[in-house]
């Protein structure tokens, strides 16, 4: 939708040789997929909303990556595009996703009672804990797709579930376009506000067209429980509180997620899931769960340690700056999460966060108190 | 319910009369289902009232903000071009940046030739505000390249650091950067890098393409103030211009290093000509030879650029219709440019002023860039002669301001002549 070559008409003027984009200088797992024979298949086909090949590799065209971090390179339009373009997106999401295969089956549990543990994370070390994850609401298109008008009615549907919830979950949508400076101001100390997205891979994809228009974020009276509207996806939810209680988080998480569910089907709107992909979601790296479970924590030795990206990948883990994706680490302040999305079900992986976390801070005493921390190294998981 | 009054819309849709629910408002309860089926080339898709898709433009300060009415947006948004550009891809740009207090953009590009016909309710109104009144319905633009029309055109040295000429031209047939594919793109790349290899003597040159440019190269051509980087302004980017960056984009010189074509930037093609120095004359001189000729060697193949009488030539961004021509100098005017009257002198010169890194650049030291502000309704040789003779004058006001002597603001100069 938002690219003057999304017409396929147009372009089937041409050979596949002549539009075909050139990938040579590129390092995404698009570029490692598509090859000139895939983009000829794919290329005059289109999902029923009009998205078509050309529209999902964009922003990995437009961005050739980086020789360190491998990006996905590219995005879905709507629910259709992962049926529509399967042989390009199939690949990408088994190599992305640890060997996913296309026949696998993912498993969806936010049960949090099945979760382990997690409510005592040393809260010396562990400053804050937090789960987010995506929903995308069936039959509408995805944010590099999206009209004004499908994303407004996003909004809408939006707006009124989140204003159903009460107790705890109750709280209060403040619009991009209506905040105040005020209001804006308290939601970035908050650690809440999202900006206009400037990473050449989401403006390539088409994402931040017609900013703020139907953009927003929601968050409950006690700013544990936060909901953002039409950024990357339609809905990220986000549950946060400062100190170690993951299982107070993850169980808020649950919840929420749970009951906003309840309140759009009420409505007669269901999220895109389907037992292969589970949630469906715009980047293919968010499939699955879509969920991003992780802790600010201190590791000061740990994190010069030899050995601590090591612990780090058996345990499934990754580490970020504590800005988020794309910075750098503060004062010894790591932001530590689960590396999978896809294959692993929610408390699956929040208990890898739970498990894990507590080895790094168990090491990073050993070490403070210059031990050694061999004994305590894992096991692949 | 809702699949009846889906009936309803889709069919009051492909009839083209959209009922509107005011201006600004924006309603939220119009929910169809998803049509399911998939026709090749078929474009289904959930469909919204021209009211629930009309841009919130409320704080937005460009000319297609100031022209784009909810009628105006229900008029136009089911029709495309025949390449199948759009109305909300015309405007994008217009609505992602909604500009600036002091300077007011134009808020929309064209994304082929038809656009300009097929979106003619808001294009000729945005045309006729940014064009000072050119109203293209009635009025005609005169094209000239007869350099030898041209009477002085060699500034005072001490004052003119440089002089340049620059224009685009649009291949016909082809889609504008913002729309157009990437096979389209490097035909345009083909067709004009072609054309150009048959350029000779003083004009002969040599084609640079961004993807294959070696860091040497690279460097020179930065130095040489040639190069073109990616596009960072958010008013191309939105507009789409910089997809599949560098694929079919580069630059061509002449060896003398005055006379350089870049091909797809912002429009297919931009031609500059340019020299150190006052001899504004002889630079206008090798621009028209070099369009002639490059206009005469495509046509050669087949190939004929963008233009017609209402419009002249035509280009991505509606403000550089007409002539597309930016003549302008470097000028230091350490006097006149802290005279409080040099806004309203340069005003009435129809001139403007720049910073010499260009559009959106500030001045360095005291030296400006000064050009045309016109672009359509006069023709190039009318234009250049406006800067020649407006340039002068501001010489000879700084000369007057060295000499203790007093300056006037000059009587403004007509439009349209």
């Amino acid at each position: 939708m938002p690219f003057g070559n999304t017409h396929n008409q147009l372009k089937m003027n041409y050979t596949a040789e002549q539009e075909y984009p050139d990938l040579s200088k590129h390092n995404n797992h698009m570029a490692k997929v598509l090859t000139l024979e895939m983009y000829e298949n794919l290329r005059d086909k289109q999902t029923p909303s009009g998205f078509t090949v050309d529209d999902v590799i964009q922003t990995g065209v437009d961005n050739p990556g980086h020789p360190f971090i491998m990006t996905v390179g590219c995005v879905a339009g709507d629910e259709e595009t992962y049926e529509v373009f399967k042989d390009l997106l199939d690949p990408i999401i088994e190599d992305r996703h640890g060997g996913y295969k296309p026949t696998d089956k993912h498993k969806t549990d936010l049960n949090p009672d099945n979760l382990q543990g997690g409510d005592d994370l040393d809260p010396n070390y562990v400053l804050s804990s937090r789960v987010r994850t995506g929903r995308s609401i069936r039959g509408f298109c995805l944010p590099p797709h999206c009209s004004r008008g499908e994303r407004r009615a996003i909004e809408g549907l939006s707006v009124e579930a989140l204003g159903a919830l009460d107790g705890d979950l109750k709280g209060k949508y403040y619009a991009l376009k209506d905040m105040t400076d005020e209001e804006q101001q308290q939601l970035i100390d908050d650690h809440f506000l999202f900006d206009k997205p400037v990473s050449p891979l989401l403006l390539a994809s088409g994402m931040a067209r017609d900013w703020p228009d139907a953009r927003g974020i929601w968050h409950n009276d006690n700013k544990t429980f936060l909901v953002w509207v039409n950024e990357e996806d339609h809905l990220r939810v986000i549950s946060m509180q400062k100190g170690g209680n993951m299982k107070e988080v993850f169980t808020r998480f649950c919840t929420g997620l749970t009951k906003i569910e309840e309140l759009f089907k009420e409505k007669g709107h269901a999220f895109m899931w389907n037992e292969h992909l589970g949630y469906v979601l715009t980047c293919p790296s968010n499939l699955g769960t879509g969920l991003r479970g992780g802790v600010h924590v201190k590791l000061p030795n740990l994190s010069k340690h030899e050995k601590f990206g090591e612990v780090l990948k058996r345990l499934r883990l990754q580490k970020r700056g504590t800005g988020g994706v794309d910075t750098a680490a503060v004062g010894g302040v790591f932001d530590i999460s689960n590396a999978d999305r896809l294959g692993f079900s929610e408390v699956e992986l929040v208990q890898m966060v739970v498990d894990g976390v507590k080895l790094l801070v168990e090491m990073e005493k050993r070490l403070e108190a210059s031990q050694s921390i061999d004994d305590l190294m894992p096991e692949q998981k | 319910m809702a699949s009846s009054f889906a009936r309803i819309l889709s069919s009051k849709r492909k009839v083209g009369i959209l009922s509107l629910v005011g201006a600004g408002s924006l309603t939220v309860g119009f929910f169809l289902n998803r049509e399911q089926h998939v026709n090749a080339g078929a474009h289904v898709r959930r469909i919204y009232p021209a009211s629930a898709e009309y841009p919130d433009l409320r704080k937005h300060n460009n000319c297609m903000a100031s022209h784009l009415t909810p009628a105006v947006y229900a008029k136009l948004c089911d029709k495309t071009t025949p390449n199948g550009y759009t109305l909300d891809l015309a405007i994008q740009t217009g609505v992602d940046n909604p500009g600036h207090p002091f300077i007011k953009t134009v808020g929309m590009v064209a994304g082929d030739e038809e656009s300009y016909e097929v979106f003619a309710d808001i294009f000729n109104p945005v045309i006729k505000e940014r064009h000072n009144g050119y109203d293209p319905c009635n009025m005609k633009h005169p094209t000239d390249l007869d350099s030898s029309k041209i009477r002085g055109g060699q500034f005072d040295e001490k004052y003119v650091l440089s002089s340049r000429v620059r224009t685009g031209r649009s291949i016909r047939g082809l889609s504008l950067p913002p729309a157009c594919t990437r096979a389209e793109r490097r035909e345009v790349e083909r067709v004009v890098i072609d054309a150009l290899a048959g350029l000779k003597g003083d004009l002969a040159g040599k084609y640079y393409s961004l993807t294959l440019m070696t860091e040497q190269e690279q460097q020179q051509l930065i130095d040489d103030h040639f190069l073109f980087d990616k596009p960072v302004s958010p008013l191309l980017t939105c507009a789409g211009m910089a997809r599949d960056w560098p694929d079919a984009r580069g630059i061509w010189h002449n060896n003398e290093k005055t006379f350089l074509v870049w091909v797809n930037e912002e429009d297919h093609t931009r031609v500059i000509s340019m020299e150190k120095g006052g001899n504004m004359k002889r630079v206008f001189e090798r621009f028209c030879k070099g369009l002639q000729e490059v206009e005469r060697l495509i046509q050669e193949k087949g190939w004929e650029f963008m233009w017609n009488e209402r419009l002249g030539y035509i280009l991505t961004c509606p403000s550089n219709l007409g002539t597309g021509l930016r003549a302008g100098v470097h000028v230091t005017l350490p006097r006149l440019s802290k005279d409080p009257r040099f806004p309203k002198i340069l005003d009435n010169l129809r001139l403007q002023k720049r910073g010499t890194g260009g559009v959106d650049t500030a001045a360095v030291g005291n030296t400006f860039d000064i050009s045309n502000l016109d672009r359509l309704g006069q023709s190039e040789v009318q234009l250049v002669q406006t800067v020649i003779d407006g340039v002068n004058y501001l010489i000879e006001c700084e000369k007057k301001l060295e000499r203790g002597q007093d300056i006037k603001i000059p009587a403004p100069i007509s439009q349209f002549k």
